[in-house]
């Protein structure tokens, strides 16, 4: 499960990583009187990102992937209750742990098919809208106008908000009985008859989890590239606008390319924070989620903490990283090509 | 330039999957092995037994600062919310930091036995509180696997009843609450009308799933475990028993379809707010009366038997044995002030206060004599308890049981919700499905 806090994504999202940023070449700028120390500074300098890098590399050994390789060694093991106490103890059992989860004619296997494939409509769905939203009010709030401070702020409220607090507010408005969205859709609006619908049960909880997913990813979108668009120089818009481009060429020749290489980041970004979602499912249904919201990570959390078969849990959570890991390969070869640069 | 940000990115991308298998824990650190490294300091974690958190606080906060003044020892005190306390102690198993004290449903008991990060209670161990006969039979019974020395030592005691509204009974022309489940049926077509429906239910409390549909397997003379302590989840004892409950909702139509969902006792609040004439639940009189009921509102009658029968052992069981358990960590670095605090609260004059504050059963013979046991509520619990109650199964595989099967109830609940129909063949799909989940 997922141990890291925001602070740490955000980090790591800075550019100093880069060797070719300026406060290094005008700290060094002084230490280069002399041809002969040429090229030990040059030496230096090629070291000097790494140097700073080392901090952030050790906590992250330490953080991250300390306990990946536990997480590892543990899949190859028949770790259930017995052992929890001292996993040492468990016996080895080679893959029968992967065969347990990939068999799908098995319950087991099955069921975690089912919920990838869930997963994967369900993050398709979710990233796709979060997108869309976040563009559209980043375009839309580009230009000045009065209250724009305002709106963005608005904006990013559910970003602000502490998840759990947020998603059982969410929790209480599905609720079939006494729920808000039940009484504006039945009782105010007359939709779909008298009968309250349940949203937090059957195969309408998948568009109760979308919803709440969405309105959380969202503001992300929209700080990021909100935040893109303030590098796009407004000559560009005037000279296009003098050529008589309208706004929808506008955005689509000019705002959507100059942001394309934040968008590849933000897409992955977004694709893995909602792949791997355990909040939102977990505080919206608790540890039985109907299988129609079965979201991949509350499916592993399951069968460790509920069904206590921690061998097999840690064997869905290697795979899981694999196909991640597959998945993000993929995305970085194909879209770091002919790429202008961007600091990401 | 390109290669500068494709390592940002792969950067960003590796810390988040990294994020993917990473574990957890959590709590206060202890030494290993019970020491008495720290002989002045307690942590305690009690469960959620009051309508909220703060009511149990105010009911234990005085004890522990009079047991502070007796001995000296300062004890920490945590209540735990029923969701989280089984993973709070399976969290501290792992991570061997966790509290020195803590109170466990004792259905858990085998299965956190099994872990062997609890004391065992030995002869020597209840020697130290008092002995092991001064507990009742039963609750001794559902404090470990038969044959092994307890992991727990019981501390609250309660059983299943059947709650009634006495007005809405009246209304309907209703003399007396139902004792069989035929009559539960008719009696509960009766009553539901204009609105209001006979019977609350918990659809999505897996817990309370597992209590209904263990004590209804009895009398079908099925159980959910062998006796080796293999899983019989499908057989065809547990399936009528599974299908007989959610018909309750599904055929017979007394229980209110929005019940599905409820899994915050809900249905408790229904019942004060005269929704519901009935409830099944243990021990349920604090929580009405925090919601605004008076005594004399409600009536308390033995949970129903299959036809002809009455309360009793055997396929007339109709309660599981419920109650709360007080164990002890192994690896706390108090021991002595552990098994003193432990006497503490099993004392009899400190069962009395608890149990009476709680609307339990002491499980301490001596304490039950009191007069304030001796209520209607109370009598009809603590018969039920000495008569007619079997405690679940005392198996290592106990919780997962209880989320397996309890998860297959919820499911048939919201198929049943939701109209489609609860079919023999569907009931046992899903039991099957969920006795195929066990870890082997």
């Amino acid at each position: 499960m997922s141990a890291h806090t925001d602070t740490d994504t955000h980090t790591r999202t800075d550019p100093h990583a880069d060797p070719h940023a300026d406060p290094h070449t005008k700290a060094h700028a002084a230490a280069r009187p002399l041809a002969r120390a040429r090229r030990t500074g040059r030496v230096r300098r090629a070291a000097l990102p790494y140097l700073l890098l080392l901090p952030a590399l050790l906590l992250e050994l330490l953080i991250h992937l300390a306990p990946m390789a536990m997480g590892i060694v543990m899949s190859f093991r028949q770790l259930t209750q017995f052992f929890i106490r001292d996993w040492t103890g468990a016996a080895w059992t080679g893959l029968a742990n992967y065969e347990l989860a990939v068999d799908v004619n098995k319950p087991v296997g099955e069921a975690l098919l089912g919920s990838f494939l869930t997963t994967c409509l369900f993050t398709l769905l979710s990233v796709g809208l979060c997108w869309l939203l976040g563009t559209a009010a980043a375009v839309f709030t580009q230009e000045s106008f009065r209250g724009r401070g305002a709106l963005r702020a608005l904006f990013l409220v559910p970003y602000a908000l502490p998840v759990y607090a947020a998603v059982i507010t969410w929790a209480f408005m599905f609720q079939r009985d006494n729920g808000l969205v039940n009484h504006v859709l039945h009782d105010q609006l007359g939709l779909g008859g008298a009968d309250h619908t349940f949203w937090l049960l059957g195969d309408n909880s998948f568009w109760a989890l979308l919803t709440v997913s969405v309105w959380k990813g969202w503001p992300f979108a929209f700080l990021i590239v909100t935040a893109a668009l303030q590098n796009i120089p407004k000559e560009l818009y005037e000279a296009a606008a003098l050529d008589g481009a309208g706004s929808w060429q506008r955005i689509r020749r000019i705002t959507l390319p100059s942001v394309g290489a934040v968008n590849q980041v933000l897409l992955l970004v977004l694709f893995l924070w909602t792949f791997n979602d355990f909040n939102t499912p977990f505080v919206l249904f608790g540890k039985a989620a109907p299988e129609a919201a079965d979201l991949i990570s509350l499916h592993i959390y399951q069968s460790s903490f509920v069904t206590w078969n921690f061998g097999a849990g840690a064997a869905m959570s290697v795979l899981l990283l694999l196909f991640l890991l597959l998945v993000t390969a993929g995305y970085l070869v194909l879209t770091g090509r002919g790429r202008r640069n961007a600091d990401a | 330039m390109r290669r500068a940000r494709a390592a940002t990115t792969t950067a960003i991308a590796v810390s988040l999957l990294a994020a993917t298998a990473a574990g957890c824990g959590g709590g206060t650190t202890n030494g290993g092995g019970g020491s008495n490294t720290a002989p002045k300091e307690l942590t305690y974690w009690a469960s959620n037994q009051g309508p909220d958190i703060a009511a149990d606080e105010a009911t234990l906060g005085p004890e522990l600062k009079k047991f502070e003044q007796q001995t000296g020892i300062k004890v920490k005190l945590e209540v735990v919310p029923w969701a989280d306390l089984l993973n709070r102690i399976l969290a501290a198993t792992a991570s061997g930091q966790g509290p020195d004290v803590l109170n466990i449903g004792n259905t858990w008991s085998a299965s956190l036995q099994a872990t062997g990060a609890l004391l065992p209670w030995d002869a020597e161990k209840f020697g130290a509180i008092g002995g092991k006969d001064r507990f009742v039979a039963s609750a001794i019974g559902s404090a470990g696997a038969t044959g092994q020395d307890p992991a727990a030592v019981p501390l609250y005691s309660m059983s299943y009843a059947l709650y009634y509204n006495k007005k809405m009974f009246r209304e309907a022309g209703i003399e007396k609450p139902p004792a069989t489940w035929d009559e539960m049926v008719t009696t509960g077509q009766r009553l539901s009308r204009d609105g209001c429906w006979a019977l609350g239910a918990e659809g999505s409390n897996l817990a309370n799933n597992i209590h209904q549909v263990f004590v209804l397997a009895r009398q079908h003379g099925a159980d959910f475990f062998d006796a080796a302590g293999k899983p019989t989840f499908d057989s065809p004892g547990a399936v009528e028993a599974v299908k007989q409950y959610v018909d309750l909702m599904a055929k017979d139509k007394i229980i209110a379809p929005g019940n599905a969902e409820y899994a915050q006792n809900q249905s408790l609040q229904d019942f004060a707010a005269g929704k519901t004439a009935m409830v099944l639940w243990q021990s349920a009189a604090t929580s009405f009366k925090s919601h605004g009921m008076k005594e004399g509102d409600w009536g308390v009658a033995p949970v129903p038997v299959p036809a002809g029968g009455a309360p009793g052992t055997g396929t007339n069981t109709n309660s599981m044995v419920a109650g709360i358990n007080m164990a002890v960590f192994k690896n706390t670095d108090n021991i002595d002030g552990a098994l003193t605090f432990v006497k503490f609260m099993t004392g009899d004059e400190e069962q009395k206060i608890l149990n009476k504050a709680y609307g339990s059963i002491p499980p301490v013979k001596a304490a039950q004599s009191d007069a304030a046991f001796a209520t209607e509520d109370l009598t009809v619990l603590r018969e039920t308890l000495s008569t007619s109650a079997a405690p679940l199964p005392q198996v290592p595989q106990e919780s997962q049981f209880e989320t397996t099967v309890g998860t297959a109830v919820k499911e048939l609940f919201a198929d049943a919700a939701a109209g489609r129909p609860v079919t023999t063949e569907s009931v046992k799909a899903k039991l099957t499905k969920a006795q195929q989940q066990m870890a082997s």
